[in-house]
């Protein structure tokens, strides 16, 4: 029998992109969602304004991403920034640090092998993301506020030959494990890190994965073994049912 | 003994060797990742109770068992330990890869860290496919396992290899 | 026997007083001695560390002098491999980061790309993720549930707890095909439909949670050696657990009253629910034993709820065949079983991400470990170790 309600409900609102700022000592009941998402919202206003006036020229770009904040600082003020995201905007909470490559992945013999649709084309060009870029390296970091409902995201620009910025284990305990990630996988070296030993990877492992000039090997060594049996993509497919219309009746 | 490393075990008393055997493995309790929740299910959930098998994961030492599954992704790091893991138990032991990780990588084939099949490692005797297999895939293995020990030295020379502790050659 | 003492007087004149003598034993027992410290090893194979989990312990005795987490054995390099995956592909594999609870790990990372596409999924589908995000929420929490027991020495829960997950596995495979690793949110909403008669079996199965916590909370809870064990046992204080980034149920233990469902961004259907977040003060290890089993009780009335107001519809948005999501970044961030996950996307506008940094809650939460076994005795580490509740793949990824 079936039992699913005949009726349809009324659609849910859409669902804004700005967190829902509630005060901190709200009882635990759902808050009623914004009425008209606004494209700034009012706590994104108030981080970005704070943030500004803190950091002053140490500030080199910010938007406000999603209902979230993205600011890009300058490499040197990358620990003043945790500073002020965790005193001045009450940001108790580490969510994570690590870091972007923004170079495209060079090209690699076995993934573009003719209809090899595992791997999707890599981009050509070198195009920074939110924020910007100055160069090829970035360590960004996303901390929040329990009390506060809100996040930030901290972005900074690394040297290419010598990416090296700010340990934030002054700041939160937790960064300790965040950075030594980031740099057994970047290379990147934080200044004032109790030490930095290598975390998830074996003793004699040589390298830095996640830099996009670092290959898998598998993938180079061995074409992709689903060749065999992948099917073609539709629109080749399409173009291949007309050719066979024109031609063929076994269409 | 001696008599069974030299293959000298007469065919009735192989029989009731490998009968006796096969009913009482002693599997080695340990899993990896997520195929060890399946394995964790084909055993201690009263649905896919594998222990009606004969299959006891009571050791968690690998020194007081015979049969290892090795469930889940090997990663490079965790390679040596398995290898040791699997020269610490006593022969004749078995060894059954569970999941696509254990077979051959699995959907990590082209990791930086992942041992692209525990076979590189240790010789394996019976693989099951699947991401995870179920815990029947898991019960269905362990009835093949138990065939094939049945069938140990009886028209072959695999019940003193496995004694001596030799690769076999699966035909 | 008796003792000279030679006092400035030179006389022996103390009477054998049974007290004094008492005090003495006891100075002559707890004379320090200068031993060496003791190097343990747990795993990275032992029974109790849930999977490839190192831990070096220096030992003074029975007491931990320090403890260093060495991790990494399940590291298969997630976020390197999505890069030459396409969205769909990754979906796949990102159920298989938390390995319980996988539904819930792929709701993060559709939402991010369904959100740099301007697509949202239908109604009926975020009801159905919802549902589903609860039942492997309630299969998770049952799993725990019984396996804390395991790990503190009573061998049935774990039966227990498997024998009840069971229940909700076969709701989720009959759904989706897979017990876990289900594969079913597509960017856009879901694979398929619900099957027939599924949300009536759905109901009455909450019933049989509603059973099983309360069984637990009389076997395990109520047991005087269970409280014993685990009370007062690896107290996380707030302020540091929110500043190593430990979350979910283990900071709401320690009293934070921090829930994504209802303070983050909105996300799939909760801000329609009716729900309480649980919170205790005491920070302890019996502590977070209760709020999962308040908020698996909690997650099975939010099925409830869903199920009564679940509308008819499609489920699936229109999307093209081949997913193209376009330029742009964005960071989601949900609440998931173990903690807070998070997924913050780099898209170029091709089939595939440019970057995942992908924010597993265990993460966090066990790097808090360093500080938290300072002092505690070597049971207690285990008991610590279980209450925290890790999952190798979410700190490995």
């Amino acid at each position: 029998m079936p039992d699913e309600p005949v009726t349809p409900e009324a659609a849910p609102p859409a669902p804004s992109d700005a967190p829902t700022p509630t005060p901190p000592d709200a009882p635990a009941t759902v808050p009623a969602p914004p009425d008209a998402p606004a494209t700034v919202s009012v706590s994104a206003e108030e981080i970005l304004a704070t943030l500004n006036s803190a950091l002053g020229d140490a500030v080199i770009e910010a938007q406000p991403l999603f209902g979230d904040v993205v600011m890009r600082v300058r490499t040197d003020a990358w620990l003043r920034a945790g500073e002020v995201a965790r005193d001045q905007l009450d940001c108790d909470y580490l969510s994570f640090i690590s870091g972007i490559d923004w170079m495209p992945a060079p090209k690699e013999e076995g993934a573009e092998a003719d209809g090899d649709t595992s791997t999707p084309a890599q981009p050509t060009e070198m195009t920074p993301g939110a924020a910007g870029a100055a160069g090829r390296f970035q360590v960004f970091a996303h901390v929040q506020s329990t009390t506060r409902k809100w996040g930030m995201t901290f972005k900074a620009d690394l040297d290419e030959n010598n990416p090296s910025v700010d340990s934030w284990v002054s700041l939160y305990p937790g960064a300790n494990w965040h950075e030594r990630e980031c740099a057994e996988m970047f290379g990147f070296e934080f200044v004032g890190h109790p030490g930095l030993r290598l975390l998830y990877l074996p003793a004699a492992f040589e390298g830095h994965p996640l830099r996009k000039d670092f290959p898998l090997l598998a993938r180079v060594v061995k074409p992709w073994p689903g060749i065999v049996n992948v099917e073609g993509m539709p629109e080749t497919a399409a173009v291949a049912t007309e050719e066979a219309d024109s031609g063929d009746t076994n269409a | 003994m001696g008599l069974i490393e030299k293959g000298l075990m007469p065919k009735p008393l192989t029989q009731l060797l490998n009968y006796s055997r096969k009913y009482s493995l002693w599997m080695f309790q340990w899993g990896l990742a997520c195929c060890a929740i399946e394995m964790g299910a084909a055993l201690a959930s009263p649905r896919y109770d594998m222990m009606r098998l004969g299959v006891i994961p009571f050791p968690a030492s690998p020194r007081q068992s015979d049969l290892m599954v090795i469930s889940g992704t090997v990663t490079d790091k965790m390679a040596p330990a398995i290898r040791r893991l699997y020269e610490q138990m006593p022969d004749p032991k078995y060894v059954i890869s569970m999941g696509a990780c254990a077979n051959c990588g699995g959907p990590y084939w082209d990791s930086y860290s992942v041992t692209k099949g525990v076979d590189q490692v240790i010789p394996v005797d019976i693989y099951i496919p699947g991401c995870p297999p179920r815990p029947e895939a898991l019960l269905q293995a362990v009835v093949m396992l138990q065939e094939r020990i049945q069938n140990e030295g009886i028209g072959n020379d695999q019940l003193a290899q496995r004694w001596r502790g030799e690769k076999i050659d699966v035909a | 026997m008796s003792t000279t003492d030679t006092t400035a007087s030179g006389a022996s004149d103390f009477a054998i007083d049974p007290a004094s003598m008492r005090h003495l034993a006891e100075a002559r027992v707890n004379v320090e001695l200068d031993t060496g410290d003791m190097v343990l090893n747990l795993g990275p194979q032992h029974p109790a560390t849930h999977g490839t989990f190192r831990l070096v312990v220096r030992l003074d005795g029975e007491r931990v002098i320090s403890a260093d987490p060495v991790i990494g054995y399940m590291h298969r390099g997630y976020e390197k491999i999505t890069e030459f995956r396409t969205y769909p592909q990754v979906t796949t594999l990102i159920n298989r980061i938390d390995w319980l609870s996988s539904f819930a790990n792929e709701v993060p990372f559709v939402a991010a790309a369904e959100k740099l596409m301007d697509v949202e999924a239908p109604p009926r589908a975020q009801y159905i993720r919802t549902i589903l995000t609860e039942l492997s929420r309630i299969a998770t929490f049952l799993l725990f549930l019984g396996e804390m027991g395991l790990q503190v020495g009573a061998l049935t829960p774990a039966f227990y707890g498997f024998r009840d997950r069971e229940h909700i596995l076969n709701l989720i495979e009959s759904a989706t095909g897979g017990r876990f690793h289900p594969n079913f949110n597509r960017i856009g909403g879901l694979k398929d439909d619900l099957p027939w008669g599924w949300l009536a079996e759905c109901r009455s199965t909450m019933q049989i949670v509603f059973d099983a916590c309360d069984t637990f909370e009389n076997l395990v809870l109520g047991n005087e050696i269970f409280a014993a064990r685990c009370k007062g046992i690896g107290i996380i204080p707030p302020e540091l657990g929110a500043a190593y980034g430990v979350s979910g149920s283990n900071l709401r233990a320690s009293g934070v009253d921090w829930d994504l469902r209802r303070d983050g961004d909105p996300y799939l259907v909760y801000s329609e629910l009716d729900f309480k977040v649980w919170t205790h003060s005491d920070g302890d290890s019996f502590a977070r034993y209760w709020v999962r089993l308040q908020e698996t009780r909690e997650s099975a009335r939010m099925v409830l709820q869903c199920l009564d107001a679940i509308p008819a519809g499609p489920i699936m948005t229109k999307v093209p065949l081949i997913i193209k999501v376009p330029k742009g970044e964005i960071w989601v961030e949900t609440e998931n079983p173990l903690g807070q996950m998070g997924y913050y996307v780099v898209s170029k506008g091709g089939t595939g991400p440019f970057r995942v940094k992908i924010r597993s809650a265990s993460f966090s939460n066990v790097s808090i470990l360093p500080w938290l076994l300072q002092g505690v005795y070597v049971p207690d580490v285990i008991t610590i170790l279980a209450s925290l509740y890790f999952i190798l793949g979410d700190i490995d990824r």
